[in-house]
């Protein structure tokens, strides 16, 4: 990994460079052993602290559940699709033949005329949205440019049926963080029944803590206002989220 | 914590004033009984909710007993992660680190995400004597920095404010701050909430410095997590070149695996939802996603005397999630301006006093800004025992020899608070008595009805706080040397 150049250097501005007087680092850090002074085990005093492994205590009761549904594929996408609706997002079905008109079916029904799409984007998702001009999100796309553009079309790296979340890890089909946040509607595709998980539990193992992570669950919403929900306030006010099954899937009815 | 609300009164005087805004009280009210009847069914989703209150508590007892430790792997995380680690005693400090950066980038401007943290520095102010303009983007904090008015609750911090209020601040306000509100806008939510979204989108896209709290740092990894509804929190997290982020050191966790706890039990516990809408984590800077510099500050301001206290200590395990705002009886008739203090309501009644000291009338009075009733222990996600440290407080400020005044205007405050003191004291006694018979629920008639049905009972205190509080006196002795200092 590596070390951008930083102009601030992590001391304190209005210290001292006199060696004799401890860092705020050194002071906070004595304060914490002192105050710790009572705890038989504890790493008080324990000069090389940050080596070696994670202190040794009675391990944590992690006896709760690793989930609550049963881990059954399909009731777990029926939980998904009802739980992100609980959280109004709009959730549609199709298999993978027909996710190219889905998606062109939901930019027309949203009245979007541009779109953006994160680099890694499936070929021919977009195939037959023949009428929204498309923009690929690269490094370079601006805050000020996706203001601009009507939606923004993803897949996921997981979802959780438990929660009715989605999550992103900015892969190439999701892109960055940027391009889910400023335009007004996103349609994320998830692959149904492998993208989904039952539980968080279940899904952090899947996930990469140090890829910048988004968890989505329905849009942007406020309650701020004598508790009166409010759609959008500043990320996408339409969430769209796309259930996608192979073709040789048994659809479910309407 | 800083000069922000000293000055302030009491707690009892401050409650005889709020609980006569009747208005106040009824979106009080309104307010949190909503919100604690939808926690219970978010709860009840959970059958395993014991276990995982369970484990989130010893996770954070856990970190808080190797703190050092894992405020050393943080850092060391953070920074191979490309980020920069600043470590600041006191909220002057914190301020001065934050000053000092932004006035490096040569900016004049920054957006915020709502930080408790820098409400506790007072940083706004401190900026704002820096020629520095930082304004608040979640949509209640908007409103409450608008009317130049105070937070009133961790979760919805303006819910003192309807709607009527609130577009007249939007329409005599917003146009002093950027881009005035629309004309005619009228008092619908939606409306409001619209105004707001186009008022703070010119902000996030011409802002170059974002400033954030975190609820979680993930020791193992570097990560920072900040959970949120509105989207405001992305927009600072990720439109800005540089963003600052000031957390309390006991917001540590030590591994990405914990947050399977509390990524369960705070947002059902805060919003009562099953999920927030978002939730972002990064991990120091990346390329091309995000601010291309990262500065964590990391904030004591009080939390190594807090840790220092064995009985006081978990309190630090608190996520805020603001549940036991919503069922506390006092809070709800005095909302939370009476607190003195960003941290409003149960725990506000035990940290404040933590980090601050007892030293001021304000914060000598928070212990008594209670009945006991132990409600807000029972929704506590961590299992702070809330009214343990209450009592614990109350023995600190009577050996100081605050007792006489401060219990003299507790039971004023209690006149005019509750509107049967006789009766909640009668049930702190009952629920002591029947302490050894272990009962599920108390069976009591009257204003303790409400809660005695709902809840279970926690571990009562051994005796109400009043026999407790003499016999403590009693006891006499000097002032304790080792807690009190102001700070
Ligand atoms: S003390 Fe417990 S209930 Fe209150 S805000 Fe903190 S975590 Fe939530």
């Amino acid at each position: 990994m590596t070390h951008p150049a930083h102009p601030i250097r992590p001391a304190d501005p209005a210290g001292s460079s006199d060696p004799a007087t401890p860092s705020s680092r050194d002071r906070i850090l004595a304060r914490v052993r002192a105050a710790l002074a009572d705890r038989p085990g504890s790493t008080a005093g324990a000069a090389g602290a940050a080596e070696g492994t994670a202190p040794a205590d009675p391990p944590i009761p992690r006896d709760y559940a690793r989930a609550h549904v049963p881990d059954d594929p399909a009731s777990l996408v029926d939980l998904l699709a009802t739980h992100l609706a609980d959280y109004r997002a709009h959730v549609h079905r199709c298999t993978a033949a027909d996710l190219p008109r889905t998606i062109a079916e939901l930019l027309t029904a949203h009245g979007s005329r541009t779109a953006v799409v994160p680099p890694g984007l499936p070929d021919g998702w977009l195939r037959d949205a023949a009428d929204v001009t498309t923009t690929i999100g690269g490094d370079d796309i601006t805050a000020a440019e996706l203001d601009r553009i009507d939606s923004v079309v993803t897949g996921c790296a997981l979802a959780i049926a438990e929660t009715g979340t989605i999550v992103l890890d900015a892969s190439p089909d999701q892109g960055r963080r940027v391009l889910t946040l400023v335009p007004d509607h996103h349609v994320c595709v998830v692959r149904v029944p492998e993208q989904v998980v039952a539980s968080v539990p279940q899904a952090l193992p899947r996930l990469d803590p140090v890829r910048p992570l988004t968890w989505i669950s329905g849009p942007s919403a406020t309650s701020d206002i004598e508790l009166d929900r409010v759609e959008g306030v500043h990320g996408p006010r339409t969430l769209d989220v796309v259930l996608v099954a192979p073709d040789d899937a048994e659809q479910p009815g309407a | 914590m800083s000069g922000t609300y000293l000055g302030l009164p009491s707690f009892p005087d401050a409650a005889h004033t709020s609980t006569h805004d009747t208005q106040l009280r009824a979106n009080l009210t309104h307010a949190t009984h909503t919100i604690r009847t939808k926690r219970a069914t978010a709860i009840n989703e959970l059958p395993d909710w014991p276990q995982l209150r369970t484990a989130g508590a010893a996770i954070k007892d856990h970190t808080l007993h190797h703190l050092d430790h894992y405020l050393l792997q943080l850092e060391t995380a953070v920074t191979n992660a490309g980020g920069t680690v600043h470590w600041a005693t006191d909220a002057d400090e914190a301020n001065r680190i934050t000053t000092h950066i932004i006035h490096t980038t040569g900016e004049t401007e920054v957006v915020k995400v709502k930080s408790m943290a820098t409400q506790e520095t007072g940083l706004n102010e401190a900026l704002h004597t820096a020629g520095i303009h930082a304004y608040e983007t979640d949509l209640a904090e908007l409103i409450v920095q608008l009317a130049h008015d105070k937070p009133s609750h961790i979760l919805v911090p303006a819910i003192h404010k309807n709607r009527t209020e609130i577009r007249d601040i939007f329409h005599n306000e917003m146009a002093h701050w950027g881009r005035p509100a629309p004309d005619h806008l009228t008092d619908n939510p939606t409306d409001l909430a619209e105004a707001a979204r186009l008022h703070l989108r010119e902000k996030f896209l011409r802002t170059k410095i974002g400033i954030s709290g975190a609820n979680f740092m993930i020791a193992e990894t570097g990560t920072l997590v900040v959970v949120e509804s509105e989207g405001n929190g992305r927009m600072c997290l990720t439109l800005p070149d540089t963003l600052i982020s000031i957390v309390g050191i006991e917001k540590i966790i030590p591994t990405f695996q914990d947050l399977e706890v509390f990524l369960q039990t705070l947002p059902r516990s805060s919003t009562a939802e099953r999920m927030n809408p978002y939730t972002t984590m990064w991990t120091g800077t990346t390329t091309h996603d995000g601010p291309k510099n990262f500065h964590l500050i990391l904030l004591d301001n009080g939390r190594t005397d807090t840790l220092a206290d064995t009985t006081g200590r978990q309190a630090l395990r608190c996520i805020r999630c603001s549940a036991c705002l919503n069922v506390c009886p006092v809070y709800e008739r005095a909302g939370g301006h009476a607190y003195g203090s960003p941290y409003p309501g149960p725990i506000g009644a035990i940290l404040t006093p933590q980090l601050r000291g007892t030293t001021t009338p304000l914060d000598a009075s928070l212990p008594y800004a209670s009945t006991l009733c132990g409600a807000c222990y029972d929704v506590c996600p961590v299992a702070i025992n809330i009214p343990e440290i209450l009592v614990h407080l109350r023995e600190r400020v009577a050996e100081q020899g605050e007792g006489h005044r401060a219990e003299r205007a507790a039971m004023r405050a209690a006149t005019w608070l509750l509107d049967h003191p006789a009766a909640l004291s009668a049930v702190e006694r009952a629920a002591s008595a029947t302490r050894g018979l272990h009962p599920a629920r108390l069976p009591l008639p009257g204003p303790a009805k409400a809660w005695s049905d709902a809840r279970d009972l926690p571990d009562v205190a051994a005796e109400p706080f009043r026999a407790g509080w003499k016999k403590a006196r009693g006891a006499g002795g000097a002032p304790r040397k080792d807690k009190d200092t102001p700070r």
